[in-house]
């Protein structure tokens, strides 16, 4: 697990790939940060809820290669038939992922501290959002992952997690607009909307609950996916 | 060492692999030679584990490949038809990688490493990127790979394609010297190689086993005939005509006029006939200038194997 997650980073680093994410994602953090410290306005909060946003443009970019360069370059042949389990290696690659998604995370804690220095604090609420900006990044993840392990094309599988993580958004934003027992639905099955439990500055044990668990899933059904796939069609 | 049973493997409707059997002995070297498409990478795929079967048992060791993977994939080293290699790493990088995948102790890593690199002859590029090497360094890199976790078994798939007839020479060699302590498998269409390599040709057309011998009793079996070529100075219609009347002649046809009043002539007869076509040709006074048996090749034992697709008992 740790041998193919080790593998994975220093791919990501060698690669302009990595650089290339966190420079995109930096740069839209910073067009949504600007106008907020011009106004001298010190709630960080709000531009945490955009980010979540933003990783729905990142993910896509960042796990499109994971599963689908491994069937494409044959390079599967040697992951299958080494004494490390199925699990073991989509696990890996997930953790490679979320590793780069880290270090982001870890850059954007740059702004926080740029309001703190001007005096503002750091407070619980925010850290109740990162929080909640860690397990959606996780979530998307392991989203992006199952996509690739579908194809072995990675523009195909960043287009398939880029639109999951879209209808995410929509489902989203229909549920405000739909109200009702959809709207319920639709709240209850969007990532987004429990991520935005956190930076509501709310901490809920039951949105933890269910991000870690969605994550498990989607992670679970990507080891089954690749499995029927070897017994099906080979 | 490794045993097949009844082996079948469908995508979807096509059978790629039909019911085959075979066994390899401890320490032998087994070589798996058919026309392409015929399920060698297939079957290959799956002893490794790579696929699962659709009926059958692989078993190495003893163990299933089914029911304990991960005690099969331990004794493995497979080289498969492309080998699987990162690009974007250098040679020891990705050579470390893969000890790692297979779980070799930390402290031996370093030492095997480096005498499977010279081992490969490949001590002289280990910081260099995969990209960068030539097809032939990239398919040493391979072998490297197989052999990294000293597996008792070795599966490859055509392990020379692609290599120049220099690198051809000095892979065979490294095989050669691997098979002191292994059990290998070794796939390809390129028969001579086989020949030279192997103890035991298995021989697979159409998903099913066509023949299954030593190369040296295979060509026994087509050997039963003689095949001579033949330079016999006179008129060619005598000598044909003369030499029909020899008992066991099969075959014999004038192929090339050599010079002023030679013919050549290929014949073919069921039984050693050298004699009786000397005193015969000395009878009508038509003096034998050459003689040369021709000596039937893998080539030919796999051409009348697959095109025949006759079993070779």
């Amino acid at each position: 697990m740790w041998t193919v997650a080790k593998r994975e980073i220093g791919s990501y680093f060698k690669s302009p790939i990595a650089f290339v994410i966190i420079g995109l994602f930096i740069l839209l953090i910073s067009i949504f940060f600007w106008p907020k410290l011009q106004a001298s306005r010190g709630d960080f909060i709000d531009i945490l809820g955009d980010m979540g946003f933003f990783l729905i443009f990142i993910t896509p970019i960042l796990t499109m290669k994971m599963l689908a360069e491994d069937r494409k370059n044959g390079t599967e042949v040697l992951l299958m038939t080494s004494p490390t389990s199925l699990t073991q290696i989509v696990l890996g690659k997930f953790i490679a992922s979320y590793t780069v998604f880290l270090v982001i995370s870890g850059i954007s804690l740059i702004y926080p501290l740029i309001i703190m220095a001007f005096g503002g604090a750091f407070t619980t609420q925010l850290m109740g959002g990162y929080l909640g900006f860690l397990l959606l990044g996780g979530a998307f993840i392991s989203i992006g992952i199952l996509a690739s392990a579908v194809t072995e094309n990675q523009i195909i599988a960043a287009i398939i997690s880029f639109v999951a993580l879209i209808v995410m958004w929509v489902a989203h934003t229909l549920a405000s607009t739909v109200g009702g027992v959809v709207g319920t639905i639709l709240n209850w099955i969007s990532l987004i909307s429990r991520y935005q439990v956190f930076t509501k500055g709310i901490l809920g044990f039951a949105e933890i609950v269910y991000l870690l668990s969605f994550t498990a899933l989607i992670l679970f059904l990507t080891v089954r996916l690749i499995e029927r796939r070897r017994w099906i069609q080979g | 060492m490794i045993e097949i049973l009844n082996l079948t493997k469908k995508y979807g409707q096509v059978v790629a692999v039909n019911n085959i059997s075979f066994s390899v002995k401890k320490g032998e070297i087994l070589g798996f030679l058919g026309p392409n498409g015929a399920g060698k990478s297939t079957t290959m795929n799956i002893i490794t584990g790579y696929l699962p079967s659709t009926a059958g048992t692989v078993k190495v060791d003893g163990y299933d490949i089914l029911t304990h993977p991960e005690e099969v994939k331990k004794r493995i080293g497979y080289l498969p038809e492309a080998p699987p290699l990162y690009k974007d790493m250098t040679v020891t990088e990705y050579l470390n990688f893969v000890s790692s995948l297979k779980k070799v102790p930390k402290k031996q890593q370093k030492g095997q490493i480096a005498d499977i690199m010279e081992l490969v002859g490949l001590s002289d590029h280990r910081r260099r990127l995969i990209d960068n090497l030539s097809k032939g360094y990239r398919q040493r890199v391979g072998l490297a790979q197989a052999l990294v976790g000293n597996p008792e078994v070795l599966i490859l798939d055509e392990p020379t394609v692609g290599l120049d007839p220099k690198q051809i020479i000095e892979i065979r060699r490294v095989i050669k010297a691997l098979s002191q302590e292994r059990t290998i498998i070794l796939s390809s269409h390129i028969l001579p190689e086989v020949s030279a390599i192997c103890e035991r040709i298995v021989i697979i057309n159409k998903g099913v086993i066509a023949a299954e011998d030593t190369p040296q009793r295979l060509s026994d079996d087509i050997n039963q005939f003689l095949k001579l070529t033949l330079l016999i100075a006179g008129e060619k219609d005598i000598i044909v005509n003369s030499i029909k009347t020899i008992d066991g002649v099969k075959y014999i046809e004038p192929s090339a006029k050599v010079g002023e009043k030679a013919y050549k002539y290929v014949l073919e007869a069921k039984k050693d006939i050298r004699n009786e076509v000397f005193f015969k040709m000395a009878e009508i006074k038509c003096p034998i200038l050459e003689s040369k048996p021709t000596t039937v090749t893998l080539e030919d034992i796999f051409i009348s194997v697959v095109t025949k697709g006759t079993e070779v008992s």
